[in-house]
């Protein structure tokens, strides 16, 4: 059995994550983003490789969005409304409440401001959605009767979530994008550890590796406060969600402790809307937040209103976040305009700008100039300030959820390709696991677990449950350190409990196969047991002649005290009469003619004691090496 | 598999409690208190007439007065019982007696199906050598949480106004107190025969509390928990509360649905999943709900042969209707408007509302009727909820979307409170407040209004003190949950002037859709208890079998599988040598790491992989052929003659085979075993080569 990995988009790159991933003829489609850097077809997945006659229905067994972000879930009205896929969706509670906020603030930025063609209608928004089946976190969401989903936290943003999904034996888990640590108000991503054959991670930052947070947040802090200070503007371009939160509450709290009284705006009723959102969905926050809730709810914040376009040229100081984030047009492009030719105002970026924003040329370094089209130019003197804390795992991140999961192969998606490669090596050195990290439009076809299935009997199952200790004499590693040795000469007997699986699989015609204990099998055949042995009686020359017939235990003491030295690793038990080292049954033979003795002996009877030994085939490698010490032995 | 119901419970403030014996797992169903039992004892006495009035103490004195006061006392039993008749003493709560025989430590899980469910917990978990896990669902753990801390805090005022105890053992529940008690009081202490007189305890503490709240182990709805790898344990809602829920079990040995009462309509509660309840081996029925209610039966029970009958042709989506049957939720809805509309007919000639609820359901809804109604009738009348944990009660209601009805829900998706009392707050329509004497209620205080506090049981709370103010007022209206016994509920506030207003808020499963949904679960044992046998008798022709238990007996149910499955990696199958034996039975040695994974054996691959699989069979059956073995022996080149043996029957040795070249060796074939007997390690390995091509063995 292989699972199947159509990759249609977010590899080697950033945007329009859409994966489709083939298990046990089920398929599903992990995200259906879209990519914010193009305007023409490249915008969105490549969905005619999905199926050639357009019939989605039955090319997909459901789609799962892991989150509200555009380049996540930006693609999906399109797909259901305009390519007419009507099959279930599945999202997380707080991914199904905000996702139309952010499709519909960003349909009216490419029709409003940009005068675009509309791709879907803010209709086509309401109707997408009602098609979405929300899910809770950890609940077990049976598709159809063989493919079930389970939504992990993620912490990326509120509602994110990392889908497992399981058909027949085949496991995988694809994680959208995640943080490893938490932030202001989210909790670190947290995931079972399953026995997984796949994983689909993101790798943004595939080879940084961030230091504490709490700096960076020191150094915003500062930069918002001294640009505020010297009565400048602060724009903060974010997006409604997610970040715009973590901001506001690290802002919200400077100021309270600060006694600030700089206005802090939110542009259009966007942020102030999608807060009430968050106070709803506070049990997707940090515990931190969870536990105030009741007295305060978090996301009421006190020092923040509502800005208007008037606003804009008011003169004083004040801080506002404006969407979109990155500056990828609408309102906050607006603010930009007015604000960038002042050396005073200051302009916050995040972590990441897509190629082709505004946002990813002030990042790429010292700009003065930004053409806008051909007949607009915008001064740029105010400064600059990108923040160094984003929501994405970072590179040790990455590590630690593959070591966690252990799975048999991984797949990286959603970041930079140069990056991407030289994770993907240390993936498969460090970890030794098969890594791939596809481009968009690759198929990648891994092998799946599959397990066959048998009854087993009661017996079976009891006799592996059975404890099994093995004594174990264990030599003193260091024997220069003989005070030591004294000390711990009680801990010096080693007992291990190594439980044995081991039964016998029986196949019939026409019945199930079963698994039962090896002692049920002669029952169930109706034939006896039938030991095979072996047997050698061993002669020993005696060079120190004494009397066998009165004294004949000795040589059987100083068998004992050989083999103890000489094979160590076993255990070997005196019985008086005679040794036994497992099925190996060693004793003094003290008949005249003996049917194991094979050797004709020509010499005096007299000068020779005989060692009887006998035992069963498992034991066939260790009885000759002792038969080979008796017969080295020198009485 | 073993089951013992310890308690049928009473009513919904009382669940029933089981305790399930399953693949060794020793699982305690639910852990219930019986508030109705604090009606024997009176609420809080006032100040100064209560110290008083004769013949009431509660010092321990009073049990040396003598002989005069006994007459008195006789006396009081003769007649029937007034507000003095009570017990005047720190309340005690009534637990679920047949709980007490057994030992705690040997509980290994305890899943509680509903907030009414866990407020015995905390008895439990503070005991010595507890050590049961614990599941409930995350909605069900906060309510039941927020509602032990409020009976604690509620208790408080009474344990203040007695005093601490001066023993262990209260002065009421000695025989001869309890002998003075009439035959209703009486009855309520000591169960019909005497014997529920052991499962009084005296009340948990607020650490208790929290304590038990840490050991909780809390899961969302359809998540799957896994106990021990072994047993699979799920909870699906059940629609009767918030984060009320029924259970799927999951063994090795078969699996099992725990049916607690279940609502199909539910005001705000996650709808009653039962679907996901479908095809178990087995189905224990705990809703008692029929028992308590006063439903016609005679007529239930005609419509149920006839409808069991018709139902079988329904589509699923068909049978969804008649589940959800719109008449009952109309009727229901009807319900709440008469009622607000009695409240508001009080409001308008000057009179007060007190209704003492803590159905979380039917108060949301009677408060947003009520709200409503005022609203349209233009009445400015302030709306209380006084609770001392209302405030985060409400609070977090508005944020626990994921366990509401799908109306509720979206909300949510429209960017709107859950509950109209965000709004109702604001607009300082609705004051909540912590207790009676806070100052936020005292400055805010106006009368007439309508109140909604705790208990319902009239005995606790702030519902004591205006009950006590309203009682004499006519033009009040006390709006009552219908409890079993009103008139005592309301004897210490006698004589009662004001309007009281009985209401019936039926839960659990209609009698009459019992059948329809068993046959739509399509389990195949039923465990039913034996108080509904007469109101619902199962058809001979029925897909299930039907047990039925009886309270305080246990029921063995014989397991669903002797042989449980055993999944086997691809990987260790590969390396599988087959040996084909007679009739086509195939067999292979295997030999791997045997793991419990979510309730199934896995056998998995071994780490060190050591060569462990052998090539060479370590067991053979049937007898060794020595013509067969001489011509096997021969074709490898050794030479060998055979000698028989002849009435050795000491050895059991059939024959001897003896080896001449090229070395010399013994074969000595035995009924059912054979010794090889060579000096080296090569003559004997060629031996025993030939000696396996000829035995059966593995």
């Amino acid at each position: 059995m292989a699972i199947e990995c159509l990759v249609l988009g977010a590899g080697q790159e950033v945007g329009k994550s859409c994966v489709i991933v083939t298990i046990n003829g089920k398929r599903i489609m992990f995200d259906c983003g879209m990519h914010m850097g193009y305007l023409d077809h490249r915008r969105y997945p490549d969905f005619s490789l999905i199926s050639k006659s357009g019939d989605f229905d039955n090319a997909l067994t459901c789609i799962i969005i892991t989150h509200f972000h555009l380049d996540h879930v930006g693609a999906l009205p399109y797909f259901t409304e305009v390519c007419g896929y009507r099959g279930p969706v599945y999202m997380t509670y707080p991914t199904k409440a905000l996702a139309p906020l952010m499709l519909e603030d960003y349909r009216k930025v490419m029709v409003d401001r940009r005068g675009e063609q509309e791709q879907f209608t803010a209709d086509h928004i309401a109707k997408c959605m009602k098609k979405v089946i929300p899910v809770d976190l950890r609940q077990s969401v049976q598709v159809d009767e063989d493919l079930e989903i389970r939504a992990y936290y993620a912490g990326h943003v509120i509602g994110a979530a990392m889908f497992y999904a399981k058909v027949g034996d085949a496991e995988m888990v694809y994680t959208g994008d995640y943080n490893m640590t938490p932030d202001r108000h989210l909790g670190a991503a947290q995931i079972d550890r399953l026995r997984i054959d796949l994983l689909i991670t993101e790798s943004t930052y595939a080879t940084t590796i961030r230091d504490s947070k709490y700096s960076r947040e020191r150094e915003f802090l500062k930069a918002v406060y001294k640009c505020v200070s010297g009565g400048g503007k602060v724009l903060i371009p974010t997006f409604a969600l997610g970040r715009a939160q973590e901001l506001c509450i690290l802002l919200d709290d400077y100021w309270e402790r600060m006694n600030l009284k700089v206005p802090i705006y939110f542009s259009a009723g966007l942020t102030i809307q999608a807060n009430m959102y968050y106070k709803m969905l506070i049990n997707w926050t940090s515990q931190k937040i969870k536990d105030t809730y009741s007295t305060h709810n978090p996301f009421d914040f006190k020092n923040v209103h509502n800005f208007e376009r008037s606003m804009i040229d008011a003169p004083g100081p004040c801080v506002l976040f404006a969407t979109p984030g990155m500056i990828s047009g609408g309102f906050s492009l607006e603010v930009f305009k007015h604000w960038a030719p002042s050396e005073k105002n200051l302009v916050t970026l995040p972590g990441y700008c897509v190629a082709g924003t505004i946002g990813h040329k002030l990042m790429s370094g010292k700009v003065t100039k930004i053409d806008l089209d051909q007949d607009t130019q915008i001064d740029v003197r105010c400064q600059v300030h990108q923040l160094a804390f984003s929501p994405h795992t970072d590179s040790k991140g990455i590590m630690d959820l593959v070591k966690f999961l252990s799975p048999k192969h991984v797949i990286l998606v959603h970041g930079e390709k140069p990056k991407m490669a030289s994770l993907k090596e240390k993936i498969h050195s460090e970890l030794g696991i098969q890594c791939y990290d596809p481009a968009n439009n690759e198929t990648i076809s891994i092998p799946s677990s599959l397990y066959v299935k048998a009854r087993t009997s009661s017996t079976f199952i009891r006799s592996c449950q059975n404890p099994n200790f093995k004594f174990q004499k264990c030599s003193s590693v260091d024997r220069s350190d003989s005070s030591l040795k004294n000390r711990n000469f009680m801990t010096q007997l080693q007992v291990n409990d190594e439980r044995i699986a081991e039964g016998i699989l029986v196949l019939e015609k026409s019945k199930k196969a079963k698994t039962v204990h090896q002692d049920e099998l002669s029952h169930m055949l109706g034939e006896k047991k039938h030991e095979v042995q072996f047997a050698y009686c061993c002669p020993v020359h005696i060079v120190d002649s004494m009397d066998s017939f009165n004294d004949r235990n000795p040589w059987l003491q100083l068998l004992h005290s050989k083999l103890h030295s000489e094979i160590s690793d076993e255990n070997v038990q005196n019985f008086g009469e005679h040794l036994q080292v497992e099925s190996f049954h060693v004793s003094l033979c003290l008949k005249d003619k003996c049917p194991h003795r094979i050797q004709e002996i020509s010499q005096n009877i007299n000068n020779r004691v005989y060692f009887c030994c006998i035992w069963s085939a498992v034991d066939d490698k260790l009885a000759w090496k002792i038969i080979s010490v008796i017969e080295n032995l020198s009485l | 598999m073993k089951f013992s119901c310890l308690s049928k419970g009473g009513g919904f403030h009382f669940p029933p409690c089981h305790m399930l014996n399953f693949c060794g797992v020793r699982i305690l169903l639910d852990c219930p208190l019986d508030l109705s039992a604090l009606t024997v004892f009176s609420p809080v006495p006032t100040g100064y007439n209560a110290l008083s009035e004769e013949g009431i103490s509660f010092s321990p004195a009073h049990d040396y007065l003598g002989s005069e006061d006994e007459s008195q006392k006789r006396e009081k039993i003769q007649k029937l019982p007034d507000s003095k008749s009570l017990i005047f003493a720190e309340p005690w709560y009534k637990t679920v007696k047949n709980l007490h025989l057994w030992n705690v430590s040997f509980i290994d899980v305890i899943l509680i199906s509903s907030p009414m469910g866990m407020l015995g917990l905390p008895f439990l978990t503070r005991t010595k050598g507890f050590s049961a896990k614990i599941y409930v669902t995350e909605a069900a753990a906060r309510l039941g949480q927020l509602m032990m801390e409020d009976l604690v805090s509620m208790h408080s005022e009474l344990r203040q106004f007695y005093g601490p105890e001066d023993s262990n053992f209260p002065t009421w529940l000695r025989q001869e107190e309890l002998e003075m008690l009439s035959p209703e009081l009486r009855e309520v202490v000591q169960g019909k025969d005497g014997v529920e007189l052991g499962g009084w305890m005296p009340m948990y503490s607020a650490a208790d509390v929290k304590d038990c709240a840490l050991k909780v182990q809390t899961l969302k709805f359809a998540e799957a928990a896994c106990y021990n790898g072994a047993l699979v344990i799920k909870a699906f809602s059940s629609g009767v509360e918030i984060g009320s829920c029924n259970w799927i079990l999951n063994g090795p040995t078969g699996d099992i649905a725990y049916l607690s009462s279940s609502s199909f309509i539910s005001a705000h509660a996650m709808n009653f999943d039962y679907n996901r309840l479908k095809g178990t081996h087995m189905l224990i029925y705990s809703d008692f709900s029929s028992l308590s209610a006063t439903q016609d039966i005679e007529d239930e029970d005609s419509a149920s042969a006839s409808t069991v009958n018709q139902l079988s042709s329904l589509s699923p989506q068909e049978l969804a209707k008649f589940f959800l049957n719109p008449d009952e939720n109309l009727e229901e809805k009807e319900k709440l408007v008469f009622i607000c509309s009695c409240a508001i007919e009080c409001v308008r000639e000057g009179g007060s509302v007190l209704i003492p609820i803590n159905r979380l359901e039917t108060l949301l809804q009677l408060l947003e009727q009520m709200t409503a109604s005022l609203e349209s009738s233009a009445m400015k009348v302030p709306v209380y909820i006084i609770s001392s944990v209302a405030e985060e009660l409400l609070a977090f209601l508005n944020v626990i979307p994921e366990w509401l009805s799908e109306y509720r829900q979206e909300r949510l998706f429209a960017g709107e409170p859950l509950f109209a009392h965000v709004g109702l707050m604001k607009e300082k329509k609705l004051h909540v407040v912590p207790a009676i004497h806070s100052h936020k209620l005292l400055t805010n205080w106006r009368e007439p209004c309508i109140v909604f506090t705790p208990h319902w049981s009239l005995r606790l709370g702030p519902a004591v003190h205006l009950l006590r103010r309203w009682c004499g007022d006519p033009n009040s209206l006390l709006i009552l949950e219908d409890t079993l016994n009103p008139e005592l509920a309301l004897l210490p506030f006698k004589p009662i002037a004001m309007k009281v207003l009985q209401c019936a808020f039926p839960f659990g499963i209609k009698l009459k859709k019992v059948q329809p949904l068993l046959k739509t679960l399509e389990p195949k044992i039923v465990l039913f208890p034996e108080e509904l046998r007469s109101q619902s008798c199962f058809s001979s022709a029925s897909s299930f079998s039907v047990l039925h238990y009886t309270e305080a007996e246990t029921l063995h149910v014989s397991c669903q599988k002797d042989s449980s499955e055993l999944k086997i990696a691809t990987e260790l199958a590969s390396q599988f040598h087959w040996r084909k034996l007679k009739g086509d039975i195939n067999v292979a040695r295997l030999k791997g790491d045997l793991l419990m994974e979510h309730g199934k054996h896995h056998l998995l691959l071994e780490n060190e992989q050591e060569n462990s699989l052998k090539n060479r069979p370590m067991q053979y059956w049937g007898s060794l052929d020595a013509e067969k073995l001489l011509a096997e022996l021969s074709k490898m080149g050794i030479k060998a003659s055979l000698e028989h043996c002849m009435g050795d029957t000491e050895s059991q040795t059939v024959c001897l085979v003896h080896v001449q070249e090229p070395q010399r060796a013994l074969i000595e074939v035995g009924t059912t075993s054979t010794v090889i007997t060579a000096a080296n390690e090569t003559a004997a390995s060629a031996i025993f080569e030939a000696i396996d091509k000829i035995l059966d063995g593995v």
